[in-house]
């Protein structure tokens, strides 16, 4: 008997249509020849960075730890191939932010580490497992996930959401997940509601992704205990996946500002991290390779690939055959949210799902003219604000304008610069009144 | 730090990388081409002088945009059409034989004193077009209520066929004992002759049918939502169902007559100057619907679509400041308060 799909409780507010141009949903992740170097940034999440905790000579194997932090919001940095530190050096991310970076060459031998499947008895020990896993968020937060996982004593967790939604275009990395490694997926839901023991788990997917529902009905179908396990096909329009929005339609409740899904019972987690948490606690590897769309129109062999953490942009795109033609533009993530770069030497870190290249054609970012005043910014937000009021209050430097307008409240998912016809670079306006607020609450 | 290896032809800026392909210029062209079939219509209605009355409108617009801009330093705008929009708006709410001169004016007013004094586009208050046709009615009252009859320019040698408006018709009837009778004996156009725009009237707000098209077309380009035309419209249809007291056929010479169409699908759909919001926009458009009737019924005057347009055009940043949708996830004031006293 299948399961039935779940209707979501409500439906997204705004939010634009994308062309998803997911290229490449029929291309399982292919493995990428490690590379001769790998880059291992200790900033790889949202947090406190890691220390290194080798030296430079020191011999490393693949999967061991080679930095690490007592703060609670971190995650362990593991090595991503066997052979020797090379350098521990300052360098400096796609994100523009320096961080410390240890460099190990690479001896080709990929002699593991001695990984052993965690022992987990207790809540305690699986979130112990969780942060030695070195799992952050890999839907592209990079969030720590042991410290998601750990529910506040006065908070109580009702609803697990498994992201499979994968509302940017391009992206199919989450897509194949659910595809290729099903059971994966399955046992990472089991894990999380043994653990967690949340009243139940929605696992949400855009119904651009037929095949996705079908295989995560059947995942769903194999729930033992009956009936907490529903798969919610939700309708493709972005940002369907955002935390908040996964929130809203799984539950009909909205995460108030400057909160965590789990102040309204909720934790969100992405299918890939579930499906890697279930490989982790078989295994006990940490988490060395992730997989990443590689697309755009100025890549030659688009593709799905999966790479060690720390290989270097370049040494990817050449992997797909290199630019047909000089690309204009190179974003790591999504076309929406993603980072432009301009050094393709950077690491991919654990947060990273996609790298795109556009040429000169493809690139559809316009020239900026007078706002008209149409409002399809503020009917495109999916967090019912102003973009073009709260431009105009961070001008006029008004912290308490900005305030009530919450322009604390945007998430920077892009659905009002996509919709301008004016070609205003609204996000970096509301990033500007978020700086303004930010100071003018500081000088309180 | 590291050595960097910038490429150099790699174009930095903020997310989204990817837009929509939608601009101004081209939602300027949508309105354009939303009023070509009431155009073809005004020239069959009016004739040629229909056609050189919008050329000569839209023309001035585009140069006293051009030249406005120039004068205050600022950077040509004219690419965007939006005065090409005016200037056929504008012309589209004036007689097809006014003296070419007086519609210069209008559009000067328009373009120099209603737009680009505030800033230009998305900056006016008021609608520059309804703005030059109430200077122009105030200016030259005669020249602005001599509305020829449809057709009368393929007779020439009939002098002076001008014909009062049906909505000039109707101010002695909202008085009238008996509606029916005194609706029979005033000698209004047959209602089909109204649909198709074969009546006196300004010479783009006559043909219904071609602003309907135009209205269709407005909605399927997703230039305009449907709320205020619909509403404002519904508005009028109410308080005139209640005004000719449930007398339908006298609805309908209402929701035809003047430039209630042209007025609630071109003009109160204005970005610039209508709220941004639905709640907004409902406000917005049952106030246009009520100021409209009001002085159709009350006023001296036989019509009052521009009015009530330019009247809740003030009143849109009150509206918008007003219907401004709470924050994601922030709770009403009231139910906080609610909740600290329980």
């Amino acid at each position: 008997m299948h399961p039935e799909r779940m209707k979501p409780k409500k439906r997204l507010r705004g939010g634009v249509h994308v062309s998803d141009e997911k290229h490449t949903r029929e291309m399982p992740a292919k493995r990428l020849p490690a590379p001769e170097t790998v880059t291992l940034p200790m900033r790889q999440h949202i947090g406190a960075p890691c220390e290194p905790t080798v030296k430079v000579g020191d011999t490393v194997k693949l999967g061991q730890v080679v930095g690490d932090s007592d703060a609670f919001v971190s995650a362990p940095v593991h090595a991503s191939v066997s052979g020797k530190v090379a350098a521990v050096k300052e360098v400096k991310l796609a994100s523009g932010l320096v961080s410390q970076a240890v460099v190990l060459e690479n001896d080709g031998e990929n002699t593991p580490a001695d990984f052993a499947p965690p022992k987990i008895d207790t809540l305690d020990d699986f979130l112990a497992a969780v942060r030695a896993s070195g799992l952050v968020g890999l839907g592209g937060a990079g969030f720590p996930t042991h410290a998601k996982l750990r529910v506040p004593a006065d908070k109580r967790l009702d609803t697990l959401i498994i992201n499979a939604a994968e509302c940017e275009p391009y992206i199919t990395v989450d897509y194949r997940e659910c595809l290729d490694n099903s059971w994966d997926v399955l046992g990472g839901v089991h894990l999380l509601l043994e653990m967690l023991r949340p009243e139940n788990v929605v696992i949400a997917v855009e119904d651009n992704k037929p095949e996705a529902v079908e295989v995560l009905l059947r995942v769903a179908e194999k729930d033992d205990a009956g009936n907490r396990i529903r798969v919610m096909p939700l309708r493709s329009r972005y940002p369907q996946g955002a935390e908040k929005m996964m929130v809203l339609a799984a539950t009909g409740r909205k995460v108030p500002p400057g909160g965590l899904p789990i102040d309204v019972g909720c934790i969100v987690m992405n299918v890939a991290s579930a499906a890697f948490l279930a490989r982790y606690c078989k295994t006990g590897k940490p988490l060395v390779s992730r997989s990443l769309t590689v697309d755009g129109s100025a890549v030659v062999a688009p593709q799905n690939v999966r790479a060690p953490i720390g290989t270097e942009i370049d040494y990817i795109f050449k992997a797909c055959g290199g630019f047909r033609e000089e690309p204009v533009k190179i974003v790591a993530g999504g076309p929406m949210m993603g980072q432009a770069i301009v050094d393709t030497h950077h690491p991919i870190l654990k947060s990273n799902n996609a790298l795109l290249a556009f040429t000169a054609a493809d690139l559809s970012v316009k020239a900026e003219t007078d706002c008209i005043h149409c409002g399809r910014c503020a009917r495109a937000c999916p967090l019912s604000l102003m973009p073009t009021v709260i431009h105009r209050y961070a001008l006029q430097r008004d912290g308490a304008a900005l305030k009530r307008a919450g322009a604390a409240v945007c998430m920077e998912c892009g659905s009002c610069a996509y919709s301008c016809p004016a070609g205003k670079p609204l996000v970096q306006f509301m990033r500007h009144a978020k700086a303004v607020l930010k100071e003018e609450e500081g000088k309180q | 730090m590291s050595d960097t290896t910038i490429r150099e032809n790699l174009t930095v800026s903020a997310s989204p990388h990817k837009r929509t392909a939608d601009t101004t210029r081209g939602i300027m062209l949508d309105v354009i081409l939303a009023l070509v079939p009431a155009l073809v219509l005004s020239v069959v209605l009016f004739g040629p002088r229909a056609l050189l009355v919008t050329v000569v409108s839209a023309a001035a617009c585009v140069l006293f945009e051009f030249l406005a801009r120039k004068v205050m330093r600022r950077s040509t705008t004219v690419g965007d059409l939006s005065a090409v929009v005016t200037g056929i708006l504008l012309a589209f709410n004036l007689p097809s034989t006014i003296p070419l001169w007086m519609v210069v004016i209008g559009d000067a007013v328009a373009i120099i004193v209603a737009k680009q004094f505030f800033g230009g586009i998305g900056q006016n208050f008021v609608n520059p077009a309804i703005a030059g046709r109430i200077v122009l009615m105030a200016s030259f009252p005669v020249q602005m209520s001599d509305y020829p009859a449809a057709f009368a320019w393929r007779a020439p040698e009939v002098a002076a066929v001008t014909s009062a408006t049906p909505l000039a018709q109707f101010s002695d009837l909202y008085s009238a004992e008996n509606l029916q009778s005194a609706m029979a004996s005033a000698d209004l156009p047959p209602l089909l002759n109204m649909l198709f725009g074969v009546r006196g009237g300004c010479l783009g707000e006559t043909c219904a049918a071609a602003l309907l098209i135009g209205f269709v077309y407005l909605l399927i380009r997703r230039v305009i939502s449907p709320t205020v035309p619909l509403v404002f419209v519904g508005t009028v249809a109410v308080i005139m169902l209640i005004a000719g007291k449930g007398d339908f056929t006298f609805v309908a010479y209402q929701l035809l007559s003047g430039g209630l169409l042209l007025g609630a699908i071109f003009m109160a759909t204005d970005y610039t100057t209508s709220p941004v919001n639905f709640k907004g926009k409902l406000i917005f458009a049952v106030g246009c619907g009520v100021v409209t009737s009001l002085i159709r019924i009350f006023a001296s005057l036989p019509e009052g679509v521009s009015f009530a347009i330019l009247l809740m055009n003030i009143l849109v940043p009150h509206i918008d400041r007003l219907t401004t949708p709470k924050p994601f996830g922030t709770r009403k004031e009231k139910k906080q308060k609610k909740e600290a006293a329980a």
